[in-house]
Protein backbone atom coordinates (compact mmCIF):
# COMPACT_ATOMS: atom_id res chain seq x y z
CA UNK A 1 0.00 0.00 0.00
CA UNK A 2 1.19 3.48 -0.83
CA UNK A 3 2.26 5.63 2.13
CA UNK A 4 0.91 8.72 0.42
CA UNK A 5 -1.71 8.83 -2.28
CA UNK A 6 -3.65 11.62 -3.94
CA UNK A 7 -6.78 10.91 -5.96
CA UNK A 8 -8.08 13.40 -8.50
CA UNK A 9 -6.65 16.27 -6.45
CA UNK A 10 -7.69 19.72 -7.65
CA UNK A 11 -6.86 23.26 -6.62
CA UNK A 12 -7.79 26.50 -8.33
CA UNK A 13 -6.71 30.04 -7.53
CA UNK A 14 -9.28 32.18 -9.27
CA UNK A 15 -9.16 31.13 -12.91
CA UNK A 16 -5.81 29.43 -12.53
CA UNK A 17 -5.94 25.64 -12.30
CA UNK A 18 -2.75 25.04 -10.31
CA UNK A 19 -3.35 21.41 -9.45
CA UNK A 20 -5.37 19.44 -11.99
CA UNK A 21 -6.72 15.96 -11.23
CA UNK A 22 -3.45 14.75 -9.80
CA UNK A 23 -3.30 11.00 -9.12
CA UNK A 24 -0.08 10.36 -7.33
CA UNK A 25 1.20 7.46 -5.23
CA UNK A 26 4.33 7.20 -3.16
CA UNK A 27 5.61 3.82 -2.00
CA UNK A 28 7.11 3.36 1.47
CA UNK A 29 10.90 3.53 1.46
CA UNK A 30 11.02 5.41 -1.83
CA UNK A 31 13.09 8.51 -2.56
CA UNK A 32 11.01 10.45 -4.98
CA UNK A 33 11.77 13.78 -6.64
CA UNK A 34 9.23 16.18 -8.03
CA UNK A 35 10.49 18.36 -10.83
CA UNK A 36 9.01 20.77 -13.31
CA UNK A 37 9.48 24.27 -14.67
CA UNK A 38 8.54 27.32 -12.62
CA UNK A 39 4.82 27.57 -12.11
CA UNK A 40 4.29 23.85 -12.64
CA UNK A 41 2.41 23.61 -9.36
CA UNK A 42 5.06 21.80 -7.31
CA UNK A 43 4.81 24.07 -4.28
CA UNK A 44 1.02 24.09 -4.35
CA UNK A 45 1.01 20.31 -4.48
CA UNK A 46 3.25 20.29 -1.37
CA UNK A 47 1.02 22.75 0.40
CA UNK A 48 -2.01 20.59 -0.32
CA UNK A 49 -0.27 17.57 1.17
CA UNK A 50 0.67 19.58 4.25
CA UNK A 51 -2.71 21.23 4.68
CA UNK A 52 -1.40 24.77 4.21
CA UNK A 53 -3.93 24.92 1.36
CA UNK A 54 -7.11 22.87 1.24
CA UNK A 55 -7.99 21.21 -2.04
CA UNK A 56 -11.15 22.10 -3.98
CA UNK A 57 -11.85 18.45 -4.69
CA UNK A 58 -10.15 15.09 -4.58
CA UNK A 59 -8.62 13.08 -1.78
CA UNK A 60 -5.34 12.78 0.06
CA UNK A 61 -4.63 9.48 1.81
CA UNK A 62 -1.80 9.00 4.22
CA UNK A 63 -1.07 5.47 5.39
CA UNK A 64 -4.58 4.52 4.29
CA UNK A 65 -6.29 7.32 6.28
CA UNK A 66 -8.07 10.23 4.63
CA UNK A 67 -6.26 13.44 5.63
CA UNK A 68 -7.81 15.68 2.96
CA UNK A 69 -9.33 18.09 5.52
CA UNK A 70 -6.93 17.49 8.44
CA UNK A 71 -5.17 20.44 10.07
CA UNK A 72 -1.44 20.80 9.33
CA UNK A 73 -0.33 19.85 12.86
CA UNK A 74 -2.56 16.76 12.73
CA UNK A 75 -0.82 15.61 9.57
CA UNK A 76 2.55 16.15 11.23
CA UNK A 77 1.46 14.08 14.20
CA UNK A 78 0.57 11.24 11.85
CA UNK A 79 4.17 11.01 10.71
CA UNK A 80 4.71 13.60 7.96
CA UNK A 81 7.47 16.18 8.35
CA UNK A 82 8.59 19.02 6.14
CA UNK A 83 11.55 21.20 5.32
CA UNK A 84 10.51 24.47 3.71
CA UNK A 85 12.18 26.15 0.78
CA UNK A 86 13.18 29.28 2.70
CA UNK A 87 14.88 27.95 5.84
CA UNK A 88 12.09 27.81 8.40
CA UNK A 89 14.06 28.11 11.59
CA UNK A 90 13.68 30.09 14.80
CA UNK A 91 16.21 32.78 14.00
CA UNK A 92 16.58 34.45 17.39
CA UNK A 93 17.02 31.17 19.23
CA UNK A 94 20.18 29.09 19.47
CA UNK A 95 20.80 26.03 17.34
CA UNK A 96 20.29 23.92 20.45
CA UNK A 97 16.96 25.53 21.28
CA UNK A 98 15.76 25.03 17.72
CA UNK A 99 16.37 21.31 18.07
CA UNK A 100 14.94 21.22 21.59
CA UNK A 101 11.64 22.58 20.33
CA UNK A 102 11.53 19.97 17.60
CA UNK A 103 12.34 17.14 19.99
CA UNK A 104 10.64 18.01 23.26
CA UNK A 105 7.15 16.70 22.59
CA UNK A 106 8.20 13.13 21.95
CA UNK A 107 11.54 12.76 23.72
CA UNK A 108 11.67 12.46 27.50
CA UNK A 109 13.63 15.16 29.35
CA UNK A 110 16.14 12.55 30.59
CA UNK A 111 17.43 11.73 27.10
CA UNK A 112 16.69 15.08 25.43
CA UNK A 113 20.22 16.33 25.86
CA UNK A 114 21.81 13.16 24.41
CA UNK A 115 19.39 13.24 21.51
CA UNK A 116 20.27 16.86 20.76
CA UNK A 117 23.99 16.07 20.84
CA UNK A 118 23.47 13.19 18.45
CA UNK A 119 21.56 15.40 16.02
CA UNK A 120 24.14 18.18 16.28
CA UNK A 121 26.83 15.67 15.40
CA UNK A 122 24.80 14.29 12.49
CA UNK A 123 24.17 17.80 11.16
CA UNK A 124 27.81 18.86 11.66
CA UNK A 125 26.60 21.71 13.85
CA UNK A 126 28.18 20.63 17.13
CA UNK A 127 30.51 23.64 17.22
CA UNK A 128 27.65 26.04 16.62
CA UNK A 129 25.23 24.71 19.22
CA UNK A 130 25.01 28.01 21.09
CA UNK A 131 25.05 30.25 18.04
CA UNK A 132 21.91 32.19 17.19
CA UNK A 133 20.33 30.23 14.36
CA UNK A 134 19.89 33.41 12.33
CA UNK A 135 23.69 33.79 12.29
CA UNK A 136 24.42 30.37 10.80
CA UNK A 137 25.58 30.14 7.20
CA UNK A 138 22.91 29.49 4.60
CA UNK A 139 23.85 25.85 4.19
CA UNK A 140 23.91 25.34 7.95
CA UNK A 141 20.44 26.85 8.26
CA UNK A 142 19.20 24.39 5.65
CA UNK A 143 20.77 21.52 7.57
CA UNK A 144 19.38 22.74 10.86
CA UNK A 145 15.90 22.75 9.40
CA UNK A 146 16.39 19.29 7.92
CA UNK A 147 17.51 18.27 11.41
CA UNK A 148 14.36 19.73 12.96
CA UNK A 149 12.21 17.95 10.40
CA UNK A 150 14.05 14.68 10.96
CA UNK A 151 13.90 15.08 14.75
CA UNK A 152 10.21 14.22 14.60
CA UNK A 153 11.23 10.76 13.37
CA UNK A 154 8.77 10.99 10.49
CA UNK A 155 7.81 8.16 8.18
CA UNK A 156 7.55 10.62 5.32
CA UNK A 157 9.86 13.58 4.87
CA UNK A 158 8.85 16.34 2.45
CA UNK A 159 11.62 18.62 1.22
CA UNK A 160 10.96 21.79 -0.76
CA UNK A 161 14.18 22.55 -2.64
CA UNK A 162 16.43 21.33 0.18
CA UNK A 163 19.64 22.36 -1.55
CA UNK A 164 18.62 25.82 -2.77
CA UNK A 165 21.59 28.16 -2.38
CA UNK A 166 24.01 25.43 -1.35
CA UNK A 167 27.48 24.94 -2.77
CA UNK A 168 27.99 21.72 -4.81
CA UNK A 169 29.84 20.15 -1.86
CA UNK A 170 27.05 21.01 0.54
CA UNK A 171 24.50 19.71 -1.93
CA UNK A 172 26.31 16.41 -2.21
CA UNK A 173 26.65 16.11 1.58
CA UNK A 174 22.93 16.82 1.93
CA UNK A 175 22.16 14.07 -0.53
CA UNK A 176 24.33 11.64 1.41
CA UNK A 177 22.60 12.68 4.63
CA UNK A 178 19.21 11.97 3.10
CA UNK A 179 20.37 8.61 1.78
CA UNK A 180 21.40 7.67 5.33
CA UNK A 181 17.95 8.57 6.58
CA UNK A 182 16.33 6.66 3.76
CA UNK A 183 18.33 3.55 4.58
CA UNK A 184 16.98 3.89 8.13
CA UNK A 185 13.48 3.61 6.68
CA UNK A 186 12.37 7.14 5.92
CA UNK A 187 10.37 7.82 2.76
CA UNK A 188 11.45 11.04 1.03
CA UNK A 189 9.57 13.28 -1.38
CA UNK A 190 11.56 16.28 -2.60
CA UNK A 191 10.90 19.18 -4.92
CA UNK A 192 14.24 19.94 -6.53
CA UNK A 193 15.72 21.91 -9.42
CA UNK A 194 19.28 20.66 -9.17
CA UNK A 195 19.48 17.72 -11.60
CA UNK A 196 22.76 16.44 -10.17
CA UNK A 197 21.08 16.15 -6.81
CA UNK A 198 18.03 14.45 -8.31
CA UNK A 199 20.33 11.96 -10.02
CA UNK A 200 22.14 11.38 -6.72
CA UNK A 201 19.10 10.52 -4.61
CA UNK A 202 15.96 9.82 -6.64
CA UNK A 203 14.62 6.31 -7.18
CA UNK A 204 11.66 7.78 -9.00
CA UNK A 205 11.01 11.15 -10.61
CA UNK A 206 7.69 12.83 -11.34
CA UNK A 207 7.49 15.76 -13.73
CA UNK A 208 4.72 18.26 -13.10
CA UNK A 209 3.69 20.65 -15.84
CA UNK A 210 0.82 23.14 -15.72
CA UNK A 211 -0.55 21.49 -12.60
CA UNK A 212 -0.71 18.00 -14.09
CA UNK A 213 1.53 14.97 -13.94
CA UNK A 214 3.42 15.10 -17.20
CA UNK A 215 5.78 12.15 -16.90
CA UNK A 216 7.02 9.62 -14.37
CA UNK A 217 9.96 7.25 -14.29
CA UNK A 218 13.57 6.85 -13.27
CA UNK A 219 15.89 9.79 -13.81
CA UNK A 220 17.36 8.12 -16.93
CA UNK A 221 13.91 7.61 -18.42
CA UNK A 222 12.98 11.21 -17.67
CA UNK A 223 16.19 12.58 -19.14
CA UNK A 224 15.68 10.44 -22.25
CA UNK A 225 12.11 11.70 -22.69
CA UNK A 226 12.18 14.33 -25.39
CA UNK A 227 8.83 15.80 -24.38
CA UNK A 228 10.26 16.52 -20.94
CA UNK A 229 13.37 18.04 -22.44
CA UNK A 230 11.15 20.28 -24.46
CA UNK A 231 9.25 21.70 -21.48
CA UNK A 232 11.90 21.67 -18.82
CA UNK A 233 15.41 20.44 -19.36
CA UNK A 234 15.64 22.21 -22.65
CA UNK A 235 15.09 25.50 -20.87
CA UNK A 236 18.03 25.10 -18.55
CA UNK A 237 20.34 23.79 -21.26
CA UNK A 238 19.57 26.66 -23.54
CA UNK B 1 11.03 10.75 45.80
CA UNK B 2 9.85 11.33 42.30
CA UNK B 3 7.88 14.33 43.43
CA UNK B 4 10.85 16.03 44.99
CA UNK B 5 13.03 15.42 41.95
CA UNK B 6 10.30 16.73 39.70
CA UNK B 7 9.95 19.77 41.93
CA UNK B 8 13.70 20.33 41.71
CA UNK B 9 13.65 20.12 37.93
CA UNK B 10 10.78 22.62 37.78
CA UNK B 11 12.66 25.00 40.06
CA UNK B 12 15.73 24.74 37.84
CA UNK B 13 13.67 26.31 35.05
CA UNK B 14 13.82 29.63 36.89
CA UNK B 15 16.99 30.04 34.82
CA UNK B 16 17.10 29.22 31.16
CA UNK B 17 17.55 30.38 27.61
CA UNK B 18 14.39 32.51 27.63
CA UNK B 19 15.52 34.74 30.49
CA UNK B 20 18.56 36.98 30.20
CA UNK B 21 19.42 37.17 33.89
CA UNK B 22 21.50 34.11 34.78
CA UNK B 23 24.17 32.93 37.13
CA UNK B 24 25.41 34.02 40.56
CA UNK B 25 25.96 37.62 39.45
CA UNK B 26 22.36 38.08 38.45
CA UNK B 27 20.91 36.39 41.52
CA UNK B 28 23.15 38.41 43.82
CA UNK B 29 21.81 41.54 42.17
CA UNK B 30 18.28 40.21 42.44
CA UNK B 31 18.80 39.50 46.16
CA UNK B 32 20.20 42.98 46.77
CA UNK B 33 17.32 44.69 44.97
CA UNK B 34 14.84 42.57 46.90
CA UNK B 35 16.58 43.39 50.19
CA UNK B 36 16.45 47.05 49.26
CA UNK B 37 12.75 46.76 48.52
CA UNK B 38 12.17 44.98 51.82
CA UNK B 39 14.18 47.56 53.74
CA UNK B 40 12.59 50.57 52.05
CA UNK B 41 9.60 50.95 54.46
CA UNK B 42 12.02 51.19 57.40
CA UNK B 43 13.52 54.34 55.96
CA UNK B 44 10.49 55.98 54.43
CA UNK B 45 7.31 57.59 55.57
CA UNK B 46 4.50 55.01 55.59
CA UNK B 47 2.31 57.39 53.58
CA UNK B 48 4.89 57.45 50.80
CA UNK B 49 5.31 53.68 51.02
CA UNK B 50 1.57 53.23 50.55
CA UNK B 51 1.53 55.66 47.65
CA UNK B 52 4.39 53.92 45.92
CA UNK B 53 2.52 50.62 45.87
CA UNK B 54 0.93 52.33 42.87
CA UNK B 55 4.03 51.47 40.82
CA UNK B 56 3.95 47.83 41.81
CA UNK B 57 0.29 47.56 40.82
CA UNK B 58 1.09 48.07 37.14
CA UNK B 59 3.94 45.61 36.93
CA UNK B 60 1.67 42.57 36.71
CA UNK B 61 0.01 44.00 33.62
CA UNK B 62 3.41 44.80 32.13
CA UNK B 63 4.69 41.28 32.73
CA UNK B 64 1.50 39.92 31.19
CA UNK B 65 2.10 42.01 28.09
CA UNK B 66 5.72 40.87 27.99
CA UNK B 67 4.43 37.30 27.93
CA UNK B 68 1.83 37.91 25.20
CA UNK B 69 3.78 40.31 23.02
CA UNK B 70 7.46 39.93 23.93
CA UNK B 71 7.51 36.16 24.24
CA UNK B 72 4.46 35.18 22.18
CA UNK B 73 4.80 37.81 19.46
CA UNK B 74 1.13 38.84 19.55
CA UNK B 75 0.71 42.58 20.02
CA UNK B 76 -2.29 42.93 22.31
CA UNK B 77 -3.59 46.45 22.75
CA UNK B 78 -6.22 45.13 25.10
CA UNK B 79 -4.44 44.76 28.45
CA UNK B 80 -6.51 47.66 29.80
CA UNK B 81 -9.75 45.89 28.85
CA UNK B 82 -8.92 43.06 31.25
CA UNK B 83 -7.61 45.54 33.79
CA UNK B 84 -10.96 47.33 33.67
CA UNK B 85 -13.12 44.22 33.64
CA UNK B 86 -11.33 42.86 36.70
CA UNK B 87 -11.31 46.24 38.45
CA UNK B 88 -15.03 46.78 37.97
CA UNK B 89 -15.76 43.16 38.85
CA UNK B 90 -13.84 43.56 42.09
CA UNK B 91 -15.82 46.71 42.85
CA UNK B 92 -19.20 45.15 42.14
CA UNK B 93 -18.36 41.98 44.09
CA UNK B 94 -16.93 43.64 47.17
CA UNK B 95 -19.61 46.34 47.38
CA UNK B 96 -22.19 43.56 47.38
CA UNK B 97 -20.34 40.98 49.46
CA UNK B 98 -18.57 43.24 51.94
CA UNK B 99 -15.14 42.78 53.41
CA UNK B 100 -15.73 40.27 56.22
CA UNK B 101 -14.66 36.59 56.24
CA UNK B 102 -12.00 37.09 53.60
CA UNK B 103 -14.65 37.83 50.98
CA UNK B 104 -12.46 40.52 49.40
CA UNK B 105 -9.87 37.83 48.70
CA UNK B 106 -12.55 35.66 47.14
CA UNK B 107 -13.60 38.70 45.11
CA UNK B 108 -10.02 39.14 43.96
CA UNK B 109 -9.90 35.56 42.73
CA UNK B 110 -13.32 35.83 41.08
CA UNK B 111 -12.53 39.17 39.44
CA UNK B 112 -9.27 37.86 37.99
CA UNK B 113 -11.19 34.73 36.93
CA UNK B 114 -13.78 36.86 35.13
CA UNK B 115 -11.09 38.73 33.23
CA UNK B 116 -9.45 35.40 32.34
CA UNK B 117 -12.77 34.01 31.11
CA UNK B 118 -13.32 37.13 29.03
CA UNK B 119 -9.81 36.71 27.61
CA UNK B 120 -10.52 33.07 26.85
CA UNK B 121 -13.67 33.92 24.88
CA UNK B 122 -12.10 36.81 22.99
CA UNK B 123 -8.86 34.88 22.48
CA UNK B 124 -10.74 31.87 21.14
CA UNK B 125 -12.17 33.92 18.30
CA UNK B 126 -8.87 35.70 17.68
CA UNK B 127 -6.54 32.72 17.60
CA UNK B 128 -8.83 29.99 16.33
CA UNK B 129 -9.90 32.51 13.68
CA UNK B 130 -6.18 32.87 12.83
CA UNK B 131 -6.16 36.61 13.38
CA UNK B 132 -2.62 37.84 13.81
CA UNK B 133 -0.28 40.77 13.35
CA UNK B 134 -1.73 44.24 13.14
CA UNK B 135 -5.32 42.93 13.07
CA UNK B 136 -4.88 41.44 16.50
CA UNK B 137 -3.82 44.87 17.75
CA UNK B 138 -6.81 46.54 16.09
CA UNK B 139 -9.36 44.11 17.48
CA UNK B 140 -7.98 44.20 21.02
CA UNK B 141 -7.78 48.00 20.96
CA UNK B 142 -11.37 48.18 19.73
CA UNK B 143 -12.50 45.94 22.57
CA UNK B 144 -10.97 48.14 25.24
CA UNK B 145 -12.35 51.32 23.62
CA UNK B 146 -15.83 49.81 23.38
CA UNK B 147 -15.67 48.90 27.06
CA UNK B 148 -14.59 52.44 27.92
CA UNK B 149 -17.47 53.93 25.90
CA UNK B 150 -19.91 51.50 27.43
CA UNK B 151 -18.88 52.17 31.02
CA UNK B 152 -18.84 55.92 30.40
CA UNK B 153 -22.58 55.94 29.70
CA UNK B 154 -23.59 54.06 32.84
CA UNK B 155 -24.22 57.23 34.85
CA UNK B 156 -27.95 56.71 35.50
CA UNK B 157 -29.32 54.95 38.57
CA UNK B 158 -30.56 52.10 36.38
CA UNK B 159 -26.92 51.09 35.90
CA UNK B 160 -26.38 49.25 39.13
CA UNK B 161 -25.53 45.67 39.97
CA UNK B 162 -26.97 44.97 43.40
CA UNK B 163 -25.76 47.73 45.65
CA UNK B 164 -23.01 48.78 43.26
CA UNK B 165 -23.65 51.85 41.10
CA UNK B 166 -21.48 51.89 37.99
CA UNK B 167 -21.53 55.72 37.92
CA UNK B 168 -20.61 56.30 34.29
CA UNK B 169 -17.75 58.59 33.47
CA UNK B 170 -17.14 59.51 37.11
CA UNK B 171 -16.21 55.96 37.89
CA UNK B 172 -17.03 53.58 40.67
CA UNK B 173 -15.76 54.21 44.16
CA UNK B 174 -16.13 53.25 47.80
CA UNK B 175 -15.40 49.56 47.32
CA UNK B 176 -13.59 48.05 50.31
CA UNK B 177 -9.85 47.41 50.23
CA UNK B 178 -8.46 43.90 50.27
CA UNK B 179 -8.84 42.52 53.76
CA UNK B 180 -7.04 39.51 55.20
CA UNK B 181 -8.88 37.66 57.97
CA UNK B 182 -6.50 37.31 60.93
CA UNK B 183 -6.67 35.95 64.45
CA UNK B 184 -6.43 39.24 66.31
CA UNK B 185 -8.82 40.97 63.91
CA UNK B 186 -8.91 41.52 60.14
CA UNK B 187 -5.98 43.24 58.47
CA UNK B 188 -7.25 45.77 55.99
CA UNK B 189 -4.74 46.52 53.27
CA UNK B 190 -4.96 50.31 53.07
CA UNK B 191 -2.19 51.96 51.07
CA UNK B 192 0.30 51.37 53.80
CA UNK B 193 3.26 49.20 54.74
CA UNK B 194 1.27 45.95 55.00
CA UNK B 195 -0.14 46.38 51.50
CA UNK B 196 3.36 47.20 50.27
CA UNK B 197 4.72 43.89 51.56
CA UNK B 198 1.77 41.84 50.28
CA UNK B 199 2.08 43.38 46.80
CA UNK B 200 5.86 42.94 46.82
CA UNK B 201 5.50 39.27 47.76
CA UNK B 202 2.92 38.76 45.02
CA UNK B 203 5.24 40.46 42.57
CA UNK B 204 8.16 38.19 43.45
CA UNK B 205 5.97 35.07 43.19
CA UNK B 206 4.53 36.11 39.80
CA UNK B 207 7.95 37.12 38.46
CA UNK B 208 9.61 33.83 39.45
CA UNK B 209 6.59 31.84 38.32
CA UNK B 210 6.68 33.48 34.90
CA UNK B 211 10.41 32.83 34.62
CA UNK B 212 9.70 29.15 35.18
CA UNK B 213 6.86 29.26 32.66
CA UNK B 214 8.87 30.88 29.86
CA UNK B 215 11.79 28.47 30.32
CA UNK B 216 9.51 25.44 30.34
CA UNK B 217 8.48 23.39 27.32
CA UNK B 218 5.45 25.65 27.07
CA UNK B 219 7.73 28.70 26.95
CA UNK B 220 9.84 27.11 24.23
CA UNK B 221 6.77 26.70 22.08
CA UNK B 222 5.42 30.22 22.53
CA UNK B 223 8.81 31.68 21.61
CA UNK B 224 8.91 29.36 18.60
CA UNK B 225 5.49 30.67 17.53
CA UNK B 226 6.81 34.24 17.78
CA UNK B 227 9.81 33.36 15.63
CA UNK B 228 8.02 31.31 12.97
CA UNK B 229 4.42 30.21 13.49
CA UNK B 230 4.32 28.02 10.39
CA UNK B 231 7.45 26.13 11.40
CA UNK B 232 6.08 25.68 14.92
CA UNK B 233 2.86 24.25 13.56
CA UNK B 234 4.81 22.01 11.19
CA UNK B 235 6.60 20.53 14.17
CA UNK B 236 3.23 19.20 15.27
CA UNK B 237 2.13 21.89 17.72
CA UNK B 238 -1.44 23.14 17.72
CA UNK B 239 -0.24 26.72 17.93
CA UNK B 240 -3.74 28.12 18.46
CA UNK B 241 -3.95 26.46 21.86
CA UNK B 242 -0.59 27.80 22.92
CA UNK B 243 -1.45 31.30 21.74
CA UNK B 244 -4.77 31.19 23.56
CA UNK B 245 -3.21 29.96 26.80
CA UNK B 246 -0.56 32.68 26.63
CA UNK B 247 -3.19 35.32 25.97
CA UNK B 248 -5.33 34.16 28.90
CA UNK B 249 -2.41 34.11 31.35
CA UNK B 250 -1.14 37.53 30.23
CA UNK B 251 -4.62 39.04 30.30
CA UNK B 252 -5.36 37.59 33.72
CA UNK B 253 -2.23 39.35 34.97
CA UNK B 254 -3.69 42.61 33.63
CA UNK B 255 -6.81 41.67 35.58
CA UNK B 256 -4.71 41.23 38.71
CA UNK B 257 -3.31 44.72 38.17
CA UNK B 258 -6.88 45.99 37.83
CA UNK B 259 -7.97 44.46 41.13
CA UNK B 260 -4.89 45.67 43.00
CA UNK B 261 -5.27 49.16 41.59
CA UNK B 262 -8.98 49.33 42.42
CA UNK B 263 -8.42 48.05 45.95
CA UNK B 264 -5.47 50.39 46.45
CA UNK B 265 -7.33 53.54 45.42
CA UNK B 266 -10.89 52.33 46.15
CA UNK B 267 -11.70 53.70 42.76
CA UNK B 268 -11.92 52.75 39.08
CA UNK B 269 -13.02 54.80 36.07
CA UNK B 270 -13.77 54.10 32.41
CA UNK B 271 -10.70 56.17 31.51
CA UNK B 272 -8.58 53.25 32.74
CA UNK B 273 -9.69 51.49 29.55
CA UNK B 274 -9.36 54.48 27.21
CA UNK B 275 -6.97 55.19 24.39
CA UNK B 276 -4.29 56.80 26.54
CA UNK B 277 -4.39 54.08 29.15
CA UNK B 278 -4.33 51.37 26.49
CA UNK B 279 -1.24 52.73 24.80
CA UNK B 280 0.88 53.25 27.92
CA UNK B 281 1.58 49.55 28.63
CA UNK B 282 2.97 49.25 25.10
CA UNK B 283 5.42 52.05 25.89
CA UNK B 284 6.45 50.55 29.24
CA UNK B 285 7.35 47.14 27.91
CA UNK B 286 8.81 48.31 24.59
CA UNK B 287 11.20 50.77 26.24
CA UNK B 288 12.76 48.28 28.66
CA UNK B 289 12.77 45.30 26.32
CA UNK B 290 9.62 43.26 25.94
CA UNK B 291 11.31 39.94 25.18
CA UNK B 292 12.59 39.55 28.72
CA UNK B 293 10.70 39.65 32.01
CA UNK B 294 13.47 41.40 33.93
CA UNK B 295 14.05 44.16 31.38
CA UNK B 296 10.28 44.61 31.17
CA UNK B 297 10.15 45.15 34.94
CA UNK B 298 13.08 47.57 34.96
CA UNK B 299 11.77 49.51 31.96
CA UNK B 300 8.22 49.70 33.28
CA UNK B 301 9.30 50.94 36.72
CA UNK B 302 11.62 53.52 35.19
CA UNK B 303 9.03 54.81 32.73
CA UNK B 304 6.31 54.92 35.40
CA UNK B 305 8.51 56.90 37.78
CA UNK B 306 9.51 59.35 35.02
CA UNK B 307 5.91 59.71 33.89
CA UNK B 308 4.69 60.24 37.44
CA UNK B 309 7.25 62.88 38.30
CA UNK B 310 6.59 64.71 35.04
CA UNK B 311 2.88 64.81 35.83
CA UNK B 312 3.39 65.80 39.46
CA UNK B 313 5.75 68.59 38.59
CA UNK B 314 3.13 70.11 36.42
CA UNK B 315 4.41 69.21 33.01
CA UNK B 316 1.53 68.89 30.62
CA UNK B 317 3.84 67.22 28.20
CA UNK B 318 4.20 63.91 30.03
CA UNK B 319 2.26 62.05 27.37
CA UNK B 320 4.24 63.65 24.58
CA UNK B 321 7.44 62.57 26.33
CA UNK B 322 6.03 59.03 26.48
CA UNK B 323 5.28 59.10 22.76
CA UNK B 324 8.74 60.45 21.99
CA UNK B 325 10.27 57.74 24.18
CA UNK B 326 8.47 55.06 22.20
CA UNK B 327 9.57 56.54 18.88
CA UNK B 328 13.18 56.83 20.05
CA UNK B 329 13.13 53.25 21.31
CA UNK B 330 11.75 51.92 18.06
CA UNK B 331 14.32 53.86 16.03
CA UNK B 332 17.43 53.47 18.19
CA UNK B 333 16.94 50.30 20.20
CA UNK B 334 14.06 48.32 18.74
CA UNK B 335 14.63 45.44 21.15
CA UNK B 336 14.37 47.83 24.10
CA UNK B 337 16.82 50.15 25.80
CA UNK B 338 17.77 47.87 28.70
CA UNK B 339 18.38 44.93 26.34
CA UNK B 340 20.47 47.16 24.05
CA UNK B 341 22.59 48.26 27.01
CA UNK B 342 23.09 44.68 28.18
CA UNK B 343 24.12 43.66 24.63
CA UNK B 344 26.54 46.58 24.45
CA UNK B 345 28.06 45.65 27.81
CA UNK B 346 28.44 41.99 26.81
CA UNK B 347 30.02 42.85 23.50
CA UNK B 348 32.49 45.21 25.14
CA UNK B 349 33.41 42.62 27.75
CA UNK B 350 33.91 39.85 25.20
CA UNK B 351 36.06 42.22 23.14
CA UNK B 352 38.18 42.99 26.23
CA UNK B 353 38.50 39.29 26.97
CA UNK B 354 39.41 38.66 23.36
CA UNK B 355 42.07 41.40 23.47
CA UNK B 356 43.61 40.23 26.74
Amino acid sequence: MAILETRQLNKRFGGLHVTGNVDFALQPGEMHCLIGPNGAGKSTFFKLILGEHLSDSGQILYDGADITRAKPFERIRRGISVKFQVPGIFRELSTRQNLTIALQHHVSPQVLSEEIDRLLEFLKLADDRDKQAGNLSHGQKQWLEIGMAVALKPQLLLLDEPTAGMTPDETYATGAMLQDLNRAGMTVLAVEHDMAFVRQIAHQVTVLHLGKIFAQGTIDEIVADERVAAIYLGESDA
Amino acid sequence: MLDSSRRASILRLVEGPQTMGRGPGFWTGFGLVLLGAIAYPFFADSYDVGNNVYFFNWLFMAMGLSLIWGYGGALSFGQTAFFGVAGYSYGVLTINLGDAYGLTLLSLVLAVGISALFAAILGYFLFFGRISGVFLGIVTLSVTLVLERFMAQTAGPQWAIGAARLNGFNGMGAMPSLTIPWFGGDITLYPDVALYYVTLALLVVVYLGLRILVNSRFGNVIVAIRENPMRAEMLGYDIRKYQLATFVIGSALAGLSGVLYTSWGNYITPASMGMTAASLPIVWVAVGGRTDLTTTMIGTLAVLVIFQSLTIHGSQYALIVMGALLVITVLVAPKGIVIALVDLFRRRRSRQEGGA
